[in-house]
C-alpha cells in the first residue's frame, strides 16, 4: 500500500458491520450442510434414478429418468455407489441443517431482521430497472450497496422459504412421519410426489447458489468474502451523496 | 490399515468448507467412508429414532391404509426373489404343506405352526404402501396373523426385548455363512396392530418372489425391515451375537437399524 493510498483511505472508505456474528456462523454451517446434503442426496437419488408424481412409483413411465446410472460419481457422496453411507451423511447433515436453520429463522423472524429482506411497493416497481442494472453488471456503490436491491430480496426470501419446504418434502418420504402426520402426504400429493418436489426444490437451491456465488465474485469477491467472515464490509464514502 | 485415502477435488472442497476440522475425523485425510466418520454420522440415527418414536407414541399411530383401487398393478419384488437354498426349494415343492414356523427363544411355550395354524389365528387385512430404502413405493393388500397374537401364544419371557426373524434366503454368498437374511424389531413395533405375519398378498397366497410362505409387515418402517421367507422367530434380549451384530442383514452392511426414514 502506497503512502498516498494510506493517506486517502480514512476519508475515502468506510467500514460497516454488515453481518452479525450469528448470521455469519449460521451461514458457514449452512454452506457445509448444503454441499453435504446435495451430494449425499444425489447418492440416494442414484439408488432409484427416476422421479414421478403420485403415491406410488410408475416404473414404466417416469416423469424423469437418469437410468441406469444416475448422476456421475464425482457429484455424489461418497464417490462410490453406496446408499447406506449416503444416507448416514444425509441424515446427519439434515439434523445439522434443521437445528442451524431454526436458530437462524428465530433470529430473522423474532428480531424483525426479515424487514431488511421484505420488498416494498417501490422495490417491486423497480424490478425491470434492477434487471437491466444486473444484466450490465452495474452494482450499487456507497451506502446503497448496504441495502439489498429488490432482486436480492426476492432471491433470498425464495431461498429461505425453499428450505422448510424441502425439509417437509423430505420428511414426507418417511413412513414413520407419514403415520404420525397423515396430512403431510396429502399436502404433497403422495410419497413419490414429495420425492419429486424434494428434488425440484434442491435443484432450485443449486441454481440459487450458482447465481449467488457468481454475484459474490462479480460485485467484489474479497469485500464480500471478508464481510461474511469478519462481518466488516467496506464501502466507498465519496458515493455517499450520489 | 491399508486402504489408500484418495482425496478427490470434491472431497477436498468439502473439507475446506468444514473448516478443516469438523469433518476430517480420521486425521488430516478426508474419507467419506472412514469408520471414524461413519461412527459420528451414525449418532443422528439415535436422534431420529427418539424423535420419531416420540411423535408416534401418543396416538400409537397407524400407517395410512389405502382403498382397493389404490393397489399397484405392479409390485416390484426386491432382494431375494427365488431362494435357491435346498431346504427352501424342498418346502416350496409341496406347497409348504410340511413347512412349520418355529417360534422360540425367550418364550415359555415354543411353537411349531403350520400355515393352517397361522390362518386359524384371527387375521388382519390391510392395504398399505411399501416404501423401499431405494426410494420407490408400491401399494398392496396384506393379510396375516398379528405378530403379537403369535408371541402371546408362545408366552414371551420378561427379559425378551426384541423379536428376531430368521429367513430361508441367502442374499449374499459368503464363506462364513452370514449371508442369510435376518431381521430384528423391538417390542414397540412387534406389538403394533399393523405388524403382521402375512401369508396373503392381494387376496392370493404369497408368491415366491414376494416371500412365500410368510413375510413380516412392519408398516411404519422401510422395506428391508420386513423379511420374506420367514422360517423361525425368536424372542431375544439383544442382537450383538447375531450375524455381525447390528440387528439385520442390511444393518450389518451399513444401513440403520431404525428404518423409519
Amino acid at each position: 500500500m502506497s503512502a498516498a493510498e494510506r493517506a486517502r483511505r480514512p476519508t475515502a472508505q468506510l467500514v460497516v458491520l454488515r453481518h452479525s456474528a450469528l448470521t455469519r456462523v449460521c451461514h458457514a454451517i449452512n454452506a457445509v450442510c448444503f454441499f453435504a446434503l446435495l451430494m449425499s442426496g444425489l447418492q440416494i437419488f442414484n439408488a432409484h434414478p427416476a422421479l414421478n408424481f403420485g403415491q406410488t412409483t410408475d416404473f414404466v413411465r417416469p416423469l424423469l429418468s437418469l437410468a441406469p446410472n444416475g448422476f456421475p460419481s464425482w457429484a455424489t457422496l461418497p464417490e462410490a455407489q453406496d446408499l447406506a453411507v449416503g444416507r448416514r451423511w444425509h441424515f446427519f447433515f439434515a439434523w445439522a441443517l434443521v437445528l442451524n436453520g431454526a436458530v437462524y429463522l428465530s433470529d430473522l423472524l423474532l428480531r424483525g431482521r426479515i424487514r431488511r429482506l421484505w420488498p416494498s411497493a417501490s422495490d417491486l416497481r423497480s424490478i425491470p430497472h434492477a434487471i437491466v442494472e444486473h444484466a450490465r453488471l452495474r452494482f450499487p456503490k456507497g451506502e446503497a450497496a448496504l441495502r439489498y436491491n429488490v432482486l436480492q430480496k426476492l432471491a433470498y426470501l425464495a431461498a429461505i422459504a425453499a428450505f422448510p419446504l424441502l425439509i417437509l418434502a423430505g420428511l414426507t418420504m418417511s413412513p414413520a412421519i407419514d403415520a404420525a402426520f397423515p396430512g403431510l402426504v396429502d399436502l404433497f400429493g403422495g410419497r413419490q410426489s414429495a420425492r419429486a418436489i424434494h428434488f425440484l426444490l434442491a435443484s432450485f437451491l443449486v441454481a440459487f447458489v450458482a447465481v449467488h456465488l457468481a454475484m459474490v465474485v462479480l460485485s467484489g469477491l474479497v469485500n464480500n468474502v471478508v464481510s461474511m467472515i469478519t462481518g466488516r464490509y467496506r464501502i466507498e464514502e465519496q458515493d455517499h451523496d450520489a | 490399515m491399508t486402504r489408500e485415502t484418495k482425496l478427490t477435488r470434491r472431497e477436498t472442497l468439502l473439507k475446506l468448507l468444514a473448516g478443516g476440522g469438523a469433518l476430517s475425523l480420521s486425521g488430516c485425510d478426508f474419507d467419506a467412508r472412514s469408520p471414524a466418520a461413519l461412527a459420528v454420522l451414525e449418532s443422528a440415527e439415535a436422534l431420529t429414532r427418539t424423535v420419531q418414536r416420540a411423535l408416534l407414541a401418543p396416538r400409537q399411530a397407524l400407517a395410512h391404509e389405502y382403498r382397493p383401487q389404490d393397489i399397484s398393478s405392479y409390485f416390484r419384488p426386491n432382494g431375494s426373489t427365488a431362494p435357491d437354498d435346498p431346504d427352501y426349494q424342498d418346502a416350496a415343492a409341496n406347497g409348504f404343506a410340511d413347512w412349520r414356523l418355529e417360534v422360540g427363544g425367550l418364550v415359555d411355550n415354543p411353537l411349531k405352526l403350520s400355515l393352517a395354524d397361522l390362518r386359524a389365528i384371527a387375521s388382519r387385512t390391510q392395504i398399505t404402501r411399501h416404501d423401499c430404502v431405494e426410494g420407490w413405493s408400491c401399494i398392496a393388500q396384506w393379510k396375516g396373523a398379528p405378530l403379537m397374537s403369535v408371541m402371546a401364544a408362545a408366552r414371551l419371557k420378561r427379559e425378551a426385548r426384541f423379536i428376531a426373524f430368521f429367513c430361508a434366503d441367502t442374499l449374499e454368498q459368503s464363506l462364513d455363512g452370514d449371508g442369510r437374511y435376518y431381521e430384528t424389531i423391538d417390542l414397540i413395533d412387534a406389538a403394533h396392530p399393523q405388524t403382521i405375519l402375512a401369508y396373503e398378498m392381494n387376496g392370493a397366497p404369497l408368491s415366491v418372489e414376494h416371500g412365500a410362505p410368510l413375510r413380516l409387515r412392519v408398516e411404519r418402517q422401510l422395506g428391508y425391515k420386513m423379511p420374506k421367507y420367514v422360517m423361525r422367530i425368536e424372542a431375544i434380549d439383544g442382537f450383538a451375537t447375531l450375524g455381525r451384530g447390528r440387528g439385520g442383514f442390511w444393518e450389518d452392511r451399513g444401513y440403520e437399524w431404525y428404518a423409519g426414514i
